[in-house]
């Protein structure tokens, strides 16, 4: 937005993510380039239990140091019929450039709603996952510049959650974090979902520890610390807050929750 | 006037929504010609605009940062192929996972190695696959190693300079050939050969590989031997770690050998081996 006509030079250069000011040669030649894309900043978040998948986003949206809007979805719902979000059961948090994740948002939507008018049947969270790849590989050479989480349930009930970088490589994990405050928020999620450095207590000493297995956690825990999680990171970066936004995917379908965060 | 541009210009809402071809396209589960319908930025240079914001080797500062480094091995033995990886995917100095599975199972006798780009190795190993089952249907056999290597090595010749990234090995194991093994990489190199180390920490995992290796191993001696050259990368290659992911390929399939955590496996080595003894165990 108003980056764009704003050139770093006070001082200190005000840390957009990108620098966009035309760069000036020791000749005195302007270079003008091709600049599609703004950080939008925030943050999103999916954790995945027994029978169930939250994913979660921020509500801010900035550009360089300025607030854009104090709500602006980041997580959203794939293949309903309609704004409500009925027969929806599989949802997609974007974060990085909003243009291109609402872009890569109505993409797979229709695609997902293809799918079930051709088929008569939705499209399982698997192959809506491998259709996501394509669709970002699509865009090998020119990227979305997004980290998409796709979340659902998967053919046997269980909560599932496929994470991808910005040209279509992907995993199902367990939990993980994306956008601007992945870097808080992903080793606090190692620790606390994972059991990552716990260990048994009494088990023994030094090398003779042992390490605690990790088992899916019930819902009213995850959303806890999903909730602990964003209200930590807004206090460390200036990106995140405003609102949190969780989508909890469950066999009765989509349930859309909003807390708000601190505004400042 | 007036009627003159309203005659050559069309109303805005003339390219609003998705058009009879879009709605085709959209409703293909894998569009037709796969390889010709990549969206290219509207420069002179695609690939020097691509590399500018994305190659955090060229520019640390790239916007996109793309998952990154590695370490893969496999090598011919007399009991077949081992392939053994670490499960580290970094992007920049950011650990971006680890527990990517480097390993890909192509179908139940051919496998892949993924270095280099993540979502390059992803992609064209699962098209690779898709050509593969076509040509058993074609064919009413299977396809040899030395030819699905050369599909691979063909196709990424003809992005040569679009800035793909992917160094792979291709492992498998047919009546014709025996066991196989090719190394393929983006630059469009296509080699043969007993012994493979790729990815940032494939200097690491030769030094171990090279020392101990015969062509005569047992096949436990082969897979301890490859579960240790990826445990000695991940120790001193600090973009390689995680998990070792271990396979071997024998002629009636590949067998999975297990995805295990490389720090119980360090200190199971140190201690009861005697070796790494330049790290002391003693925990103050």
């Amino acid at each position: 937005m108003a980056s764009a006509f704003m050139q770093p030079g006070f001082g200190e250069a005000p840390g957009y993510s990108f620098s966009q000011a035309p760069t000036v040669a020791a000749s005195g030649a302007r270079e003008h380039s091709f600049y599609p894309y703004t950080d939008n900043g925030g943050s999103t978040l999916g954790i995945t239990g027994q029978d169930f998948a939250i994913l979660a986003g921020d509500t801010r949206s900035t550009s360089g140091y300025n607030i854009n809007t104090r709500y602006a979805p980041k997580v959203f719902r794939i293949g309903s019929d309609d704004e409500s979000g009925a027969g929806g059961h599989i949802v997609l948090a974007v974060c990085g450039f909003a243009a291109d994740g609402e872009a890569l948002k109505e993409r797979l939507d229709a695609m997902v709603k293809m799918y079930r008018y051709q088929h008569g049947k939705p499209m399982s969270v698997k192959a809506c996952a491998q259709r996501l790849a394509t669709i970002l590989y699509q865009k090998r050479f020119f990227p979305y510049y997004v980290h998409a989480i796709l979340g659902g349930l998967d053919e046997e009930g269980k909560g599932a959650l496929y994470s991808y970088d910005p040209v279509g490589s992907y995993e199902r994990e367990q939990c993980r974090a994306a956008g601007a405050a992945a870097s808080l928020i992903m080793p606090f999620l190692d620790n606390q979902v994972n059991f990552k450095n716990q260990f048994v207590p009494g088990s023994g000493v030094g090398h003779f520890l042992e390490a605690r297995e990790p088992l899916p956690l019930p819902r009213k825990d995850v959303e806890e610390l999903v909730r602990d999680a964003f209200s930590s990171a807004v206090e460390r970066h200036i990106e995140v807050g405003d609102g949190l936004q969780m989508m909890v995917i469950t066999k009765d379908g989509v349930e859309e929750i909003y807390h708000p965060l601190k505004r400042d | 006037m007036d009627s003159l541009v309203a005659q050559y210009s069309r109303p805005a809402f003339h390219n609003e929504g998705y058009s009879q071809e879009e709605q085709q396209e959209l409703s293909q589960t894998m569009p037709g010609d796969i390889s010709l319908k990549f969206a290219l930025p509207p420069v002179a240079q695609p690939h020097a605009w691509l590399r500018a914001q994305t190659d955090d080797h060229a520019n640390p500062s790239c916007p996109i940062k793309l998952a990154h480094g590695t370490t893969t091995l496999a090598f011919r033995f007399q009991g077949g192929i081992i392939v053994a990886t670490d499960s580290r995917a970094t992007a920049g100095d950011w650990i971006a996972s680890q527990t990517v599975k480097k390993v890909i199972e192509i179908n139940n006798c051919l496998l892949g190695t993924m270095a280099g780009g993540a979502a390059d190795c992803q992609y064209w190993l699962a098209y690779l696959g898709m050509q593969c089952r076509l040509h058993e249907l074609r064919h009413k056999r299977r396809i040899t190693v030395a030819a699905a290597s050369k599909i691979l090595a063909n196709l990424v010749y003809s992005y040569k300079g679009y800035g793909l990234s992917m160094g792979t090995m291709c492992a498998g194991v047919t009546p014709q050939e025996g066991p196989a093994l090719y190394y393929i990489d983006s630059d469009g190199t296509r080699l043969a050969g007993n012994l493979f180390c790729v990815g940032s920490g494939q200097t690491f995992a030769y030094g171990v590989l090279d020392a101990e290796y015969k062509y005569d191993l047992s096949e436990e001696d082969a897979l301890e031997l490859g579960r240790r050259s990826i445990l000695a990368a991940t120790h001193r290659d600090a973009y390689s770690g995680g998990y070792i992911n271990l396979y071997h390929v024998k002629e009636d399939g590949w067998v999975k050998h297990g995805f295990n955590d490389t720090n119980p496996i360090f200190w199971k080595t140190k201690l009861e081996k005697g070796e790494f003894s330049n790290v002391t165990s003693e925990l103050v």
